[in-house]
């Protein structure tokens, strides 16, 4: 009895090891293309982030922390020290208060819109969902250069407060903080609307009644039962648009005329007229653990407000 | 308790609710009037779609009127929104905020209300007393079972003392066994805060067992508001006498009207007492109801005869099936005794006496 009773042990031990490995086997596809396209470029870039600069662009196999220092040093022509220049720590500043007023932005328009979506008619909201989706039918090139049509000198806005005489000298937006600003706004809102839609699709509308019933005032209701509860929507759509804008580069380099850099085009310099190839991987890993840091201590901080109410 | 003895709390006047526009218009209440007395446990009993909830939610601010008015001690509340009326509601999916503790759940309604911090404490320290849940007040909603759940929906409730308590079948979703405890806990906990409940159910033992008057519902309108006793005894309408309980049709011809009695001369040949409801003129011809254990059978010549169909033990009692002859279906509840079965056999011919003061004539 006891041995057949452990022969059935083991057959279920093995059963249970194949079934391990078959499901090993099917993440397998995943785990290549992550391989190749993932983890191999990140260690390539970590690598010439360490070599130095070939004049004509591409490597020297030489160890160098050169690219690291000059983040933040310039080295002197003549007598060789380094210099404090905070001219890409500023670009870096510039593209993080960017990315935030983005986020902060969408999210202040993107609820509502979630909100009224989440509470039309059940047949109704994949329609609204395909509507908000309709921005990706195209090419973003395509639509950033519509923007700039729209916001240029003799473009439709400028052209129409011209025509009805509210302004007699058009107002420059093109190639402005502004224009960089709108194009992010406008790239990025989707990425807010679809997590908190979903977010709130869930959320349990009797909890709403319930708080209204126990006194609490439409913005009492807002803050204390519907924010909360789609926290996790909230943190979803936040982190989907900070970390794109941050690194964005199309949108900065055509509404910002490259003048005013983003982090994404500073990178995108250094392999191309720059010529410095481990000064863009250096920056590109630099705003990788930036952006690491400031995930970790927003997750910290929204799921702990989750846990505690 | 009650500051206004014999005052009414809730009084529905003329109210009507449509939903839908146009030519898919449905009017869930139907010129619904009803006076709902101050401390009194007042239950809407029907059948689902009737518009028992649609009536609570016009009382508990959710929806508005689309014609009448709901007066809270005088006061028309119909225009104000929930978080405006001194009233509050168990849901029947309890919905407990999931993202606070039992404490914080029950402290809700008077931190809304601007309450001191001291004053919640205390308050919701009463409250986890009152509904037994003090071990669990650290406790997420989601970490109690479902009878505990449907505690702090109470508590939470009462809390901030409302002036009418407004329960949305609120134990439809407790087994039996818990919902017989909770029947008998809500009653305490009626009495012992003195605040008027209105309660919603589609059980009818729920609603005899519970209530001081009950008001039947049905396709948007009440048809009979009484105590237990009346609805039960003295059905006014086809409806009421067949969704509460167990019940036999008769057809009859009326003679002899007044007084609230009547007296009825069924097919049989025999002639019976019958009641009528207050301010009711039947007609010629009109149906009498009679409760199965109203009646009782015999193997001589009683007021109807006929032949048995069927026997039906229950344990506590005996159901017999009997096919009249004059064609009526009739059935009698006989109690059961331990020595004997119910002395009768499928196939016999027997008699049926009605007991005094046992029919009443409906107003369909």
């Amino acid at each position: 009895m006891a041995s057949a009773f452990s022969q059935a042990a083991l057959f279920e031990a093995e059963a249970e090891k194949a079934s391990a490995r078959r499901h090993r086997l099917l993440s397998l596809p995943a785990l290549i293309i992550i391989g190749i396209f993932g983890v191999l470029p990140l260690l390539i870039i970590v690598i010439y982030s360490f070599l130095a600069a070939a004049p004509y662009g591409g490597v020297q196999w030489q160890f160098s922390t050169d690219a690291y220092l000059n983040f933040l040093f310039q080295r002197d022509i003549f007598d060789d020290t380094l210099q404090f220049t905070p001219d890409f720590l500023i670009i870096y500043l510039r593209s993080f208060v960017f990315a935030v007023v983005t986020t902060v932005i969408c999210l202040l328009l993107g609820f509502p819109t979630a909100y009224f979506m989440a509470t039309r008619p059940p047949a109704q909201r994949n329609w609204w969902v395909l509507l908000i989706t309709i921005p990706f039918w195209s090419n973003l090139l395509v639509r950033t250069l519509a923007i700039m049509f729209i916001i240029r000198d003799e473009g439709l806005i400028n052209n129409a407060l011209m025509a009805l005489g509210v302004i007699e000298k058009p107002i420059t937006m093109l190639y402005t903080n502004f224009a960089i600003q709108l194009g992010l706004l406008y790239s990025f809102l989707p990425f807010m609307v679809l997590p908190l839609y979903s977010s709130l699709e869930k959320l349990d509308f009797r909890l709403v009644e319930a708080a209204y019933d126990l006194y609490a005032t439409r913005r009492q209701v807002l803050w204390r039962v519907i924010i909360p509860l789609s926290l996790p929507g909230i943190i979803a759509g936040c982190l989907l648009v900070f970390i794109p804008a941050l690194g964005a580069y199309v949108t900065p380099l055509i509404l910002g005329g490259g003048i005013h850099l983003m982090i994404g085009d500073l990178i995108a310099q250094q392999f191309g007229s720059g010529r410095n190839w481990p000064l863009g991987c250096a920056q590109a890993l630099i705003l990788m653990a930036a952006v690491l840091v400031a995930l970790y201590f927003y997750v910290r901080n929204t799921s702990g407000k989750m846990r505690h109410g | 308790m009650p500051d206004h003895p014999g005052k009414s709390a809730i009084e529905v006047r003329g109210v009507r609710k449509v939903f839908g526009t146009g030519d898919a218009q449905v009017a869930a209440l139907d010129t619904v009037s009803v006076s709902i007395r101050e401390n009194e446990f007042f239950t809407l009993l029907g059948p689902s779609g009737c518009g028992k909830t649609t009536l609570l939610r016009l009382i508990a601010g959710f929806d508005f009127p689309s014609e009448g008015e709901i007066l809270l001690y005088g006061q028309d509340i119909a225009p104000l929104p929930p978080f405006k009326r001194p009233v509050n509601t168990v849901f029947q999916s309890y919905a407990l905020f999931p993202h606070m503790t039992v404490a914080e759940n029950i402290g809700f309604g008077l931190e809304m209300l601007g309450k001191p911090k001291a004053e919640i404490k205390a308050r919701v320290a009463e409250m986890l007393k009152l509904v037994k849940m003090e071990a669990l007040s650290a406790r997420r909603t989601s970490q109690i079972s479902g009878g505990q759940q449907q505690r702090v929906a109470l508590a939470r409730a009462l809390a901030p003392q409302p002036k009418v308590l407004l329960l949305d079948e609120p134990l439809s979703a407790l087994d039996y066994k818990l919902r017989k405890e909770m029947q008998i806990e809500l009653k305490r906990l009626q009495h012992q805060t003195g605040i008027t409940f209105i309660f919603v159910t589609h059980d009818q033992e729920e609603a005899l067992t519970m209530s001081d008057r009950i008001a039947v519902m049905s396709a948007g309108k009440i048809l009979q508001v009484g105590t237990p006793w009346d609805i039960y005894d003295k059905p006014a309408e086809r409806f009421v006498a067949d969704f509460i309980g167990e019940t036999n049709f008769l057809t009859a011809a009326i003679t002899d009207i007044g007084n609230g009695k009547a007296r009825a001369t069924l097919k049989s040949g025999a002639t019976i007492d019958a009641t009528v409801a207050e301010g009711f003129q039947p007609k010629d011809n009109a149906t009498v109801v009679v409760r199965p254990e109203h009646a009782k059978l015999t193997s001589g010549k009683g007021d109807l005869s006929g032949t048995i169909e069927n026997i039906v033990y229950f344990g506590t009692d005996t159901h017999i099936h009997v096919q009249l002859d004059s064609g009526e279906a009739f059935t009698v509840r006989q109690q059961n005794t331990r020595s004997a079965g119910c002395g009768f056999e499928r196939g016999d011919k027997v008699g049926v006496s009605i007991g005094n003061d046992a029919a009443q004539v409906l107003r369909d």
